[in-house]
């Protein structure tokens, strides 16, 4: 399964403070550990809400642009990535390992796997789809 | 303290097992008894967690308890055998308790020999696939029984089997070097390709289980490509089994029935597999010597990945690269599959023309996608009597009912 890892901001996030070389290098550590493991299939940081824009849509579909900052600091988001991971629990673990010190991470699940229809043997027949003779390709 | 489910301490065991595992294998040098020490420490977990919470380096407290284990094993087996100078030589000075497991720069290395040790040639493919699972994935036996559809019991005891030929054959815990290494990283990515195939194109069982066994292996094919960064076909198969598994919800009907890849609705693919495969492909041609199996595979999903409309899809390229296919694998089923291709870049007439050259093939003989594909480019070719005996001996060659009636239906109305 997939989850967003949202990394909540805060009053230092959103001053535009990227943090101290030590705390890239924590992090940067820490992401490594991360791709190691497999579970990583994009992430990046974001910029302060202050540079950021938010579009309204009213109940007749007009559109209203503001800028940012926005209010609710903890409402925010600094950062993110997907991971993909066996269960919730397991993202949780790997949140838990993270060196942020201060702050909050969400983690939700992003809708997949239920969507999914029953999937069976394919036949093949264009040939194409199919890998060809896994066994045989050495 | 974070509360310690059962699923929690599943999702540490996860993370923290093939490295538990691997540091063992280090100390006691021997496959079976780090993963019997190993799954000890874990039966502590279960016992201890759920009262105490998750401790705050899981890790560390794994390998603390799994080694006073292998101490009173060891000396278990020392006062029954006289062995204990022998293991305790390695063992004790070890034993520090604290030690900071996450700051060891050997740790990653370790899990690269592990993978390499349990995909060794001298145990059976079978072998390699249950026990990569078991150490390296972290899998229960039941949950690898239930994966490839066997009994527990079978499974426990294939695996039990495949430590003692390690144990037996006495298979050095390490990272093959120089001309070795190409082959042994060949037998480890066939065994991570296989688990995908085993979820990717399974006959049977649980649709969830199958699409686990297809993230199970890209995850393992990812750990490898981090380990080993320089070699090509690392990142190929990521590539491939990323792109692959990008069309994963699209690819069939509630019903069960397949979706080829032509009817598949292309804006279901998962983007961001797409997104993450391209550039593993990137890197598997920025690093390439040669190119090899997985790396053509690879460009082959590229070519359907990157066509937004099946109408854009880049058939010439496709017909290239499966020659280079065949030139690598001389499979007279690539040969097929570059049949097809060149019908689609060419035309129906130059498609024929290649399968003519397989119809002596003694493997294609009692192949029936040999007939179907020639019946369908027969059909196209407005040879209606032709197609529909071809047609018919497909349907004659496949024990598979529904595909069966699909191809006599065929033969009717063509």
């Amino acid at each position: 399964m997939k989850v967003l890892v949202m990394v909540k901001a805060t009053e230092r996030s959103e001053s535009g403070d990227l943090g101290s070389p030590e705390e890239f290098e924590a992090m940067d550590q820490y992401t490594a550990k991360l791709v190691e493991a497999g579970i990583v299939l994009a992430g990046d940081g974001l910029q302060p809400s202050a540079k950021g824009k938010r579009v309204a849509f009213d109940v007749d579909g007009t559109t209203w642009v503001r800028d940012g900052p926005f209010a609710e600091t903890k409402e925010l988001i600094a950062g993110f990535s997907v991971w993909e991971v066996a269960s919730m629990e397991e993202a949780v673990e790997w949140v838990r390992r993270s060196p942020l010190r201060g702050g909050e991470v969400e983690i939700r699940k992003v809708l997949d796997a239920e969507d999914f229809s029953d999937f069976h043997a394919e036949a093949s027949p264009s040939g194409l789809d199919a890998p060809a003779e896994p066994g045989s390709t050495r | 303290m974070v509360l310690a489910t059962h699923e929690a301490i599943d999702a540490v065991w996860r993370i923290e097992s093939a490295r538990l595992v691997a540091r063992l294998v280090r100390i006691v040098h021997d496959v079976g008894l780090a993963e019997d020490l190993a799954q000890d420490a874990l039966v502590a977990a279960l016992e201890q967690w759920p009262r105490s919470g998750v401790p705050a380096r899981p890790g560390a407290w794994l390998m603390t308890v799994a080694r006073r284990r292998g101490v009173d094993a060891l000396r278990r087996a020392a006062t029954l055998g006289g062995k204990l100078e022998l293991l305790g030589r390695d063992v004790s000075p070890d034993l520090t308790p604290m030690e900071d497991l996450e700051l060891d720069l050997h740790v990653d290395d370790d899990v690269l020999r592990l993978m390499f040790t349990a995909c060794h040639p001298v145990l059976s493919v079978d072998a390699r696939v249950a026990l990569t699972l078991k150490v390296v994935a972290g899998l229960s036996t039941e949950e690898i029984a239930r994966a490839f559809l066997v009994q527990g019991t079978t499974m426990a005891a294939r695996i039990t089997r495949a430590k003692k030929a390690l144990a037996d054959a006495q298979v050095p815990f390490q990272v093959p070097v120089g001309d070795e290494l190409a082959d042994r990283l060949a037998s480890v990515l066939e065994v991570v390709y296989l688990v995908f195939n085993e979820g990717y194109t399974a006959t049977a069982g649980t649709r969830l289980a199958r699409v686990e066994l297809c993230q199970e292996a890209t995850r393992l094919g990812r750990m490898l490509a981090a380990l080993v960064p320089d070699e090509s076909e690392t990142h190929a198969l990521v590539a491939l089994m990323e792109i692959q598994a990008s069309r994963l919800r699209t690819r069939s009907r509630p019903d069960g029935t397949i979706i080829t890849l032509d009817q598949q609705d292309r804006s279901r693919w998962d983007r961001l597999l797409i997104t993450h495969g391209l550039s593993a492909l990137d890197r598997a041609e920025r690093t390439v010597r040669s190119p090899g199996p997985y790396l053509v595979q690879a460009q082959i999903a590229a070519c359907h990945a990157r066509a937004a409309r099946v109408a854009d899809t880049d058939w010439a390229r496709i017909a290239e690269l499966y020659a280079d296919l065949v030139a690598i694998t001389r499979s007279p089923i690539v040969e097929l599959n570059r049949a097809v291709a060149v019908s689609m870049a060419d035309g129906p007439a130059a498609g024929l023309a290649v399968t003519d050259t397989l119809l002596d093939v003694a493997v294609l003989r009692g192949y029936h996608l040999l007939p179907s594909v020639r019946a369908d480019l027969l059909s196209k070719l407005g040879r209606p009597a032709d197609a529909r005996a071809e047609f018919e001996r497909a349907a004659g060659l496949t024990a598979n009912e529904v595909e069966r009636s699909h191809l006599l239906a065929r033969a009717r109305s063509t």
